[in-house]
């Protein structure tokens, strides 16, 4: 399985975190990309990452999505 | 402001305004409350005929206008659906039966708690239980597909809905129904119930407060945000009741407003609503909310409730102060065989798309 790339667009809650959660239970230094389509998803990742100690980067697409890279 | 300061503040506003709304004429322990309300809007449409039941409450057509006026500035209203919106529409279905066996949704739940009625504290270890139940399929990758981008024509669907719901309220014709006495009856006056509606609608639109979501996250990835919400509701809903609403406190189990003493069907009401829930991602209220944003498929689990609500009082599903009914409980054990079943079914074929989804080419 792919721990580096997460595409949770058009996912409802709680979905967007728990595939992050996933990835993330993989993590081996490399950077996890999440892409999201949704401010809310971005909230609720960002929460759930920077609370396991993770760092949050979050850039907003063009086409209204947004690109969150997590990293220690 | 920090996150959570301000999920606990949208906590204390709703729980406050849940007291102020009961001193000003809701019925007791109903100052808000999301599954009672469609039910009232349901019977003053006509869609049953329980006599006590009928009002078109604004303070559903506050909660959608505040919502998405603040999505609209904020430019987070975005027109989506197509994630299986009938089994949205039958989880919402049987989310309303669960709720009005059981006498309100989570929300009302919490404010019959801050009231001592210790039946809600029966049905909150059903919604946790039924919550529980929930996150076991998402664990398993229950999913109800993904949405996509719909025609912006249908975002505006609430927002019209609620218009709608107020020039019928104002102008009274022949056709729409009012109770004369019972909870529809009771009802604070028509600009103080919308202004809290908007004012609730607003702020949960920023902070995506939902009863739901507290538990959910609690339990799946130790998130106590939401958490804090509804303590936030509890706390102000008590302090609100013992200043304004004193003589309705009532610590114990029997002579509550609108509610009934069957632990078991109080439990296994609010398990369905605990269950039906997390499947469909939030909460009645929360629901409310997306539906408001734009969420097509949130729209679709709104009028499920509407629907549920008709029928629980077109075939005497819904309980009553004298306790269940037989229908009721048949009906609630249907909405268990159904529920697993869908969340069966989601779960299998997400197995399949699952492994796609995670893979970046």
């Amino acid at each position: 399985m792919d721990n580096t790339f997460v595409d949770a667009r058009g996912r409802s809650c709680p979905e967007p975190v728990i595939l992050t959660k996933k990835a993330l239970e993989g993590y081996n230094g490399q950077d996890l990309e999440v892409l999201v389509d949704l401010e809310v998803a971005v909230e609720n990742i960002r929460r759930f990452a920077e609370n396991q100690g993770f760092l949050v980067d979050v850039s907003h697409l063009e086409d209204e999505d947004y690109r969150i890279i997590i990293k220690k | 402001m920090t996150a959570r300061l301000k999920i606990i503040l949208s906590g204390l506003m709703v729980g406050q305004l849940g007291s102020l709304l009961v001193l000003f004429g809701n019925p007791v322990n109903m100052g808000v409350c999301v599954a009672c309300f469609y039910r009232d809007i349901a019977g003053g449409l006509g869609l049953h005929q329980a006599g006590v039941v009928q009002y078109l409450r604004p303070e559903i057509a506050g909660f959608i206008l505040g919502a998405f006026l603040i999505s609209r500035m904020k430019g987070e209203f975005r027109v989506r659906g197509g994630s299986s919106p009938i089994l949205r529409f039958v989880l919402g279905f049987f989310l309303m039966i669960g709720a009005l066996v059981f006498l309100g949704c989570p929300l009302r739940m919490i404010l019959r708690l801050a009231n001592g009625d210790l039946n809600a504290l029966v049905g909150l270890f059903g919604y946790i239980a039924g919550i529980y139940v929930g996150i076991q399929f998402i664990r398993k990758g229950f999913s109800l597909g993904r949405s996509v981008k719909q025609k912006t024509a249908s975002g505006y669907t609430m927002p019209l809905f609620a218009i709608a719901l107020l020039a019928l309220l104002f102008a009274r014709p022949a056709f729409i129904y009012f109770s004369t006495e019972g909870p529809g009856a009771a009802t604070a006056p028509v600009w103080i119930a919308l202004g809290a509606g908007l004012l609730i609608g607003g702020v949960l639109q920023r902070t995506r407060l939902c009863t739901a979501g507290g538990f959910r996250d609690a339990i799946l990835i130790k998130d106590y945000h939401f958490l804090w919400g509804l303590v936030g509701i509890f706390i102000a809903s008590l302090i609100g009741n013992v200043t304004y609403n004193l003589e309705f406190f009532n610590l114990g189990f029997e002579g509550q407003a609108i509610a009934h003493t069957s632990h078991l069907w109080n439990f296994l009401g609010m398990t369905l609503v605990g269950l039906t829930a997390v499947l469909l991602g939030g909460c009645p209220l929360r629901q409310t909310i997306l539906a408001s944003e734009g969420d097509t498929d949130a729209i679709i689990t709104v009028v499920g409730m509407i629907a549920g609500a008709a029928f629980a009082h077109n075939f005497g599903l819904a309980s009553s102060p004298a306790g269940p009914t037989f229908n009721g409980q048949i009906a609630v054990m249907i909405g268990f065989a159904v529920t697993i079943a869908i969340a069966l079914s989601a779960v299998r074929s997400e197995v399949t798309i699952g492994k796609g989804v995670r893979s970046r080419g």
